[in-house]
């Protein structure tokens, strides 16, 4: 081992607390009572539940699948509780808020208040499996858009719900799908009218608290002709000993002349740095539908935490001239594990699609990267660029790349670069020379080999994302 | 500026450098010459604070000691080494690195860093000096640059930086006629009464440009003899030899 490797990590992890709140909690386990008792408690109209039935029953038949180069003990889907929630539920105002609640998200970084939100972000706050409060609901009632937890516009916008959710994720999908499909609690949910920009960015912070309770958000997010939304997802977690399960369903859709910019900042508990034992897992299923022509949607993550990650944020390039965009830097040491990447279907003519991964490996962390490109015969003229480059970190970790290219359309143009580097000793120590510090010179390394990714952030998360990066690469320099 | 006192140095148990004895005062140029294998480079690595070496001796930097210092502690204190081999750092700008480096000496020095603008300004005077084109500022360090590029940065560092003694390891190797006018001329503009150099080469064509106080043979580790630069035309016809007995 180098000498010039820094001793390990004592940085704790910042947002490693527990919120001491009464929830109402569910006992642990699975099955249609529980279900009907989710339905029943947040108040559901009866399509909904018939939805989560059939899901339910379709995962039933399902099995869990295991070609994803993570490895993880059993999950045990019976020892997991599916609902909690927060005592109070109606909230008029915030003063209804408790505020130790409100305590737990100024930690975090988001003051509810309107007065303090300078920045013009509206929040929808979800705590565990309720969203508490939503602010600057009027400035964007004004545009008509509609940004709200996912269980509040079940009730209030059924009509939208039934058209759209599962129409870019169906309930068989895949395992994860359709236990979320069955089992979710909330989420977000936006819908920006026609010809409508929405008038700032939307952003949502998760937390899971309760242990054992695993979290399972639906979000819905839908542009109609020529609108524009961006909308920032960022999560952080507690430090817990038992394994948290995250399965996630996000749909976007997107109609005619209409662009989604979703970022995700997201910095789960990623484990133990010294044992890898506990740590969340993220096994989330993203999926945009460019439906119409001239729609565009885009991708960008930056992801630091949980102990595995499991995603393929994706477009279905469904409407001619249609965009679809893919930048992500993944980052996994210690002992984290990643299988991600991106999956571009092209079906109407001249469609784009851009991929732009970027993967860290640092520690014991091992990282997969899964591309898949296809282009389906009729959509001609369609044009692919990959690139996809992963950066080792010292001598344990591992970055693995499995590109898929399916191509049923001569016409077609697509370009794949792929490159591997390492930060070695010798970098460090030209830059130790020339004065700068082991730590600055990580940070320069890795923010150049990230500055495309970062680039396409929204500002605001531009700088939390590099100071992510900073913290979670501490003490990995070898 | 520097003393070094009885310097015996091994890496893996193998011993390579064995009683190194060196005093350079400010103002002095100091060149050391010696076939590949001398030792020549760890001597220089030694100094810049390069770790995996185990170290018996002396090494004195304006009388404090330099060991179990970490190079960029010495590299804040005033030293900088010209590297044999450039290393190329992809995805880092050029002139961002360089920013950095200087901002972090300016800082060390309790003195304002510079912003982007003005140290702009700052380096497109000095790229001059070494013959380069602007097209070096917006290129990542190294990255897609011949020898010669590389050497020539090297030297655009230090004009940049200014520290008190640089060490020039093998600077001229790969180097046509012309590129090593330059650097040398470079080398020169540096040089003041404040500063000391020492340049590792092997030839003594850089030398002809650079004109040092005092010239060193080194052979298997240990300085054999010392002179000016009639040794260096010495060692030029005669090889290295003639020293060895």
């Amino acid at each position: 081992m180098s000498k010039i490797i820094e001793k390990a990590i004592d940085q704790e992890y910042k947002y490693g607390f527990v919120t001491d709140i009464e929830q109402d909690t569910l006992p642990p386990g699975l099955n249609e009572d529980v279900i009907r008792a989710i339905s029943e408690i947040k108040n559901e109209p009866e399509f909904m539940l018939k939805w989560r039935l059939k899901s339910y029953r379709q995962w039933l038949k399902m099995e869990e699948p295991t070609w994803a180069k993570v490895d993880y003990p059993p999950i045990d889907y019976q020892a997991i509780s599916y609902y909690s929630a927060p005592k109070k539920k109606e909230l008029n105002s915030l003063d209804e808020v408790d505020p130790e609640l409100l305590d737990t998200y100024t930690k975090l970084g988001i003051p509810l208040e309107e007065q303090k939100m300078l920045s013009g972000v509206a929040v929808d706050a979800v705590f565990d499996s309720v969203s508490v409060a939503t602010t600057f609901k009027d400035e964007l009632e004004k545009h008509g858009v509609i940004f709200c937890p996912f269980s509040e516009a079940v009730q209030s916008h059924p009509e939208l719900i039934k058209k759209y959710l599962g129409t870019v994720v169906p309930h068989t999908d895949n395992y994860f799908a359709a236990l979320n499909s069955a089992v979710f609690t909330d989420g977000s949910f936006v819908y920006i009218p026609k010809g409508v920009r929405c008038p700032m960015e939307l952003s949502t912070y998760f937390r899971i608290n309760a242990a054992k309770t695993g979290q399972f958000e639906r979000t819905l997010i839908i542009a109609d002709e020529g609108s524009y939304v961006s909308y920032l997802e960022g999560c952080t977690a507690p430090m817990r000993d038992e394994n948290q399960l995250h399965a996630a369903v996000v749909e976007l859709v997107a109609h005619e002349d209409a662009t989604i910019k979703y970022s995700t900042v997201q910095n789960w508990y990623p484990g133990d740095p010294k044992t890898g034992k506990g740590g969340i897992y993220n096994f989330v299923t993203k999926r945009g539908a460019c439906l119409e022509e001239n729609s565009k949607i885009s991708w960008t993550q930056v992801e630091t935490g949980s102990a595995i990650t499991w995603k393929y944020p994706s477009c279905i390039l469904k409407g001619d001239n249609s965009v679809g965009e893919f930048y992500s830097v993944a980052l996994t040491n210690n002992f984290q594990q990643a299988d991600t990447g991106t999956k571009m279907v092209h079906l109407g003519k001249n469609t784009k699609s851009t991929i732009i991964s970027k993967g860290i490996s640092a520690g014991k962390g091992q990282q997969t990267y899964r591309g898949g490109v296809k282009i389906m015969k009729n959509a001609d003229n369609a044009r692919n660029y990959s690139q996809c480059d992963s950066m080792l970190i010292g001598e344990q970790c591992g970055a693995h790349t499995f590109p898929y290219i399916d191509v049923r359309n001569p016409s077609a143009q697509m370009e794949h670069e792929a490159s591997t580097s390492s930060i070695g000793e010798d970098q460090i120590y030209y830059c130790n020379q020339r004065g700068i510090s082991t730590e600055d010179a990580v940070s320069l390394i890795v923010n150049g080999f990230c500055k495309e990714v970062f680039k396409e952030l929204p500002m605001e998360f531009a700088v939390e994302a590099q100071k992510l990066m900073e913290v979670s690469l501490e003490g990995a320099v070898g | 500026m520097l003393e070094i006192k009885n310097l015996h140095v091994s890496i893996d148990n193998k011993k390579i450098l064995k009683g190194i004895n060196l005093t350079i005062i400010s103002g002095e140029l100091h060149a050391i010459m010696g076939r590949n294998g001398s030792g020549k480079s760890t001597l220089s690595h030694v100094i810049a604070g390069k770790e995996g070496y185990e170290i018996e001796g002396e090494i004195l930097f304006n009388g404090e000691s330099l060991l179990g210092k970490s190079p960029e502690e010495r590299a804040l204190a005033g030293i900088f080494m010209s590297f044999q081999y450039p290393v190329v750092i992809p995805g880092v700008n050029n002139t961002y690195f360089l920013k950095a480096a200087l901002n972090a000496k300016l800082k060390a020095n309790g003195q304002p860093e510079l912003d982007a603008m003005d140290f702009l300004s700052l380096i497109k005077e000095k790229i001059k000096l070494v013959g380069m084109d602007e097209s070096y500022l917006s290129r990542n360090v190294n990255d897609g640059f011949s020898g010669g590029e590389k050497k020539r940065n090297e030297i655009l560092q230090l004009l940049t930086l200014e520290p008190t003694f640089a060490i020039l390891d093998e600077t001229d190797s790969g180097l046509d006629i012309d590129a090593l006018k330059i650097i040398a001329n470079g080398v020169n503009q540096y040089r003041n009464n404040e500063r000391a150099i020492l340049a590792i080469t092997h030839y003594q064509r850089l030398l002809d440009y650079m004109k040092p106080d005092v010239v060193h043979a080194m052979i298997d580790g240990k300085i054999v003899k010392t002179g000016d630069m009639s040794l260096a035309k010495e060692l030029e016809e005669k090889g290295y030899s003639w020293l060895i007995d």
